[in-house]
């Protein structure tokens, strides 16, 4: 501890700024999780399609004034709106959309979750699904970080029978997303959540347009932009190509492979800020504060820049895995993380 | 350059061997049976329940209801015995009591072992949720966790009963892990308790028990895995019993023909709701070991025709000799109406009946065909 502390203490004229938050997707309270499974029904008809009555309105308006207020008790810097209506995980955006029709359930990732298949038959137009969430979260926070899977994800997560080829596709889910984005209310932060850069990397080119698919959603804000990738590290090309793309920060998940993330960063560098996954997503076990800082620091003393402008410090993984009390530890000990940091400089 | 990243506190393993292979079938095969063949028919396991054992079980769990533990152990008593003689009466030669005491697969068997804790309910997708539990010692064996079950079920059946076990893979990949350093430590102590718990149902007289492996689907390349936990589970268990494994809803490809080296009696494999379409992976090398063939889809409400159920076990009959075939639908009934469910099964008896004496008549002969044969 002695150490720590002398070295924060030389460092403290320029020191990174600490920001705790998460990459949302959160779990429902378990209020809502009976209300609404009594309301909506349990096939994968009754899920979300983005024009739902009052009574389910109501429902996740109580919902998520509950989970905007628990991460102002628990002292993140960033608050979310929790997307809990996201039945259908990160392909939301598009299974609520009408060119859209939905398909069987599918594997989310390599998780015992599914979600429906959104099969793309028609132009990607204008929606504003997600902005009506912002608007909703942004009456009650002013520090609001809004999520969306980056562009590479939802093509991913999708099936095309509308554009064509992977190209066309590609391009025509990041002009949509890019247009969602520029609908937003003002936002702090946006998070593009990219795990399938990892867990189904880009080959050759489509790396490069993977990285313009981000440019091109990125422009649509001058909020920062984060591009969090997880369920492991990212392939070195991979990595160098979004390198390439004009966002403030890239995201490492430390939790299932800190060795390859440091490897990158040291490698290629990284952008002037990071986010850094440092709490598991998908498991009970709670990180203590102290755990977390501990390996903010490690992560900062083995890499050779060893300063950032801000280090997000968030979870590897959405949230949504977990059980509710567990979930809600973890956002107490992220928070507490980033003060823990901030009392030791 | 360190590269330890600062963890939270974790624990332990063990080891164990291996088991022959054995000749256990022909003990189910019923005295009365007519045909010279005999091709074995069973369920997976899991079958509707009443909607009054579901009444039974909210009832129990709202306090301010007048439901003792003994009214719920009666309600699922007569819901075990009605639907082991609905099996029987489908003519099924080997039993369940469609596991009408056990609310899921993990929960059911987390209750009862030490070093699990819940911690509410998770997501599987819309608003499906299970209580996922989580590992938070060494896991250590408390009660019995099936005893009472078979008991009850072979005191009322007539015919054989088998009994399905999740697996030790499956318990541990379904788990939140929190005590164990990996995955595979927490399927191997968990193994040594399913090893413990068939010793004492072997003892209480069972014959056939299956292991459930779903989890092997979903992650495939932990097949070795699955195979040290076998090792484990079969150390010690009579060569008279009969052990069976069943996995579901995966790429049988990705895993066969390593299962093959698995030290149990029989494959209980999922092939009717994919039509088919993965037979060809079991052609070659040769399946040597006793094939549960899936010959109805456990998720599709139409029931099959006899000559439908007959053409898929004429499938299975491409793959093993008739006295290495069982036929059983794809998985666990319990999602299909009742009526449905029901019809499946007698259907798919009416089928293997005909189908044995077909061969017995020689007018069916048994034709095992090479893969490149096949179009």
């Amino acid at each position: 501890m002695e150490n720590i502390k002398a070295q924060h203490t030389i460092r403290s004229g320029t020191m990174t700024e600490r920001i705790a938050t998460t990459p949302g997707v959160f779990p429902l309270p378990d209020w809502a999780k009976d209300d609404l499974s009594d309301v909506k029904g349990h096939q994968k008809d009754d899920l979300i399609t983005g024009d739902e009555g009052p009574e389910l309105a109501a429902i996740y308006d109580d919902a998520r004034a509950e989970v905007v207020e628990g991460q102002q008790d628990a002292g993140l810097d960033r608050i979310v709106e929790g997307q809990l209506r996201w039945d259908d995980m990160l392909a939301h955006p598009l299974t609520v959309h009408d060119s859209v029709e939905t398909g069987g359930i599918v594997r989310y990732y390599d998780n015992n979750n599914f979600y429906r298949d959104p099969i793309v038959v028609d132009e990607l137009t204008f929606d504003g699904d997600v902005a009506s969430e912002l608007e909703a979260a942004s009456e009650l926070t002013d520090d609001v970080q809004a999520v969306l899977p980056g562009p590479y994800s939802l093509a991913d997560l999708a099936t095309d029978e509308y554009y064509g080829d992977n190209e066309e596709f590609l391009a025509g889910v990041a002009d949509f997303l890019a247009g969602e984005v520029a609908a937003f209310p003002d936002v702090e932060t946006l998070f593009l959540l990219e795990p399938s850069l990892v867990t189904n990397a880009p080959g050759d080119e489509t790396d490069a347009r993977a990285s313009e698919a981000i440019d091109v959603v990125a422009e649509a804000t001058d909020a920062e932009v984060v591009v969090h990738t997880y369920w492991g590290s990212l392939d070195e090309k991979v990595h160098a190509h979004l390198l390439d793309a004009d966002v403030d920060a890239v995201g490492y998940d430390l939790v299932t492979d800190h060795e390859g993330s440091l490897y990158n960063v040291n490698e290629y560098g990284t952008k002037d800020s990071v986010a850094l996954g440092l709490v598991d997503g998908q498991n009970t076990l709670v990180e203590s504060s102290e755990t977390i800082a501990e390996r903010v620091e490690w992560f900062e003393e083995n890499t050779p820049v060893n300063e950032f402008d801000t280090a997000y410090l968030t979870s590897n993984t959405e949230l949504f895995y977990l059980p509710y009390n567990k979930f809600e530890a973890k956002l107490a000990a992220l928070a507490e993380a980033a003060q823990v940091q901030e009392v030791r400089a | 350059m360190s590269s330890e990243i600062p963890e939270e506190s974790r624990s332990s393993e063990r080891g164990g061997t291996t088991r022959e292979q054995s000749d256990a079938r022909s003990q189910f095969e019923p005295p009365e049976h007519d045909n010279d063949h005999f091709i074995l028919t069973t369920v997976v396991g899991s079958y509707p329940k009443p909607k009054w054992v579901d009444r039974a079980r909210d009832l129990y769990d709202d306090p301010d209801a007048d439901f003792d533990e003994k009214a719920l152990e009666e309600a699922q008593n007569d819901a075990s015995r009605l639907i082991t003689s609905e099996h029987e009466r489908a003519g099924l030669d080997v039993v369940v009591d469609g596991e009408m005491r056990r609310n899921e697969m993990v929960e059911y068997f987390a209750h009862r072992i030490d070093g699990y804790e819940f911690n509410g309910p998770v997501k599987v997708w819309g608003h499906n949720y299970f209580d996922k539990p989580s590992v938070v010692s060494e896991v250590e064996y408390d009660e019995t966790w099936l005893v009472d079950e078979y008991e009850f079920t072979s005191e009322v059946a007539e015919r054989p009963v088998k009994v399905p076990i999740t697996g030790p893979y499956t318990l541990a990949s379904w788990s939140f892990n929190e005590a164990y350093d990996d995955e595979e430590s927490l399927a191997y102590d968990l193994a040594d308790l399913v090893n413990e718990e068939i010793e004492k149902l072997v003892d209480a007289g069972a014959r056939y028990i299956q292991i459930d492996e779903p989890a092997l689907a979903t992650t495939p390349d932990d097949h070795a895995i699955v195979g040290g936990c076998l090792e484990r589970i079969a150390d010690g268990i009579p060569d008279d019993v009969y052990l069976g494994l069943h996995v579901c809803y995966g790429d049988y490809s990705r895993i066969y023909p390593e299962i093959l080296e698995f030290p149990v009696d029989e494959f209980d494999l999922e092939l009717a709701n994919g039509d088919y379409d993965q037979l060809d992976v079991f052609r070659d090398p040769e399946f040597t070991a006793n094939l549960a063939l899936g010959v109805t889809d456990a998720h599709d409400a139409t029931v099959e025709s006899v000559e439908e159920i007959k053409a898929n076990i004429e499938k299975g009959l491409e793959i093993v000799p008739p006295d290495q075939l069982t036929v059983s639908p794809d998985c666990g009934l319990k999602l299909l109406p009742r009526e449905v469910a029901y019809e499946k099964m007698a259907n798919m008896v009416q089928a293997a009946r005909e189908i044995e004496a077909e061969l017995d008549s020689g007018e069916l002969e048994v034709r095992r065909t090479p893969v490149s044969a096949d179009d």
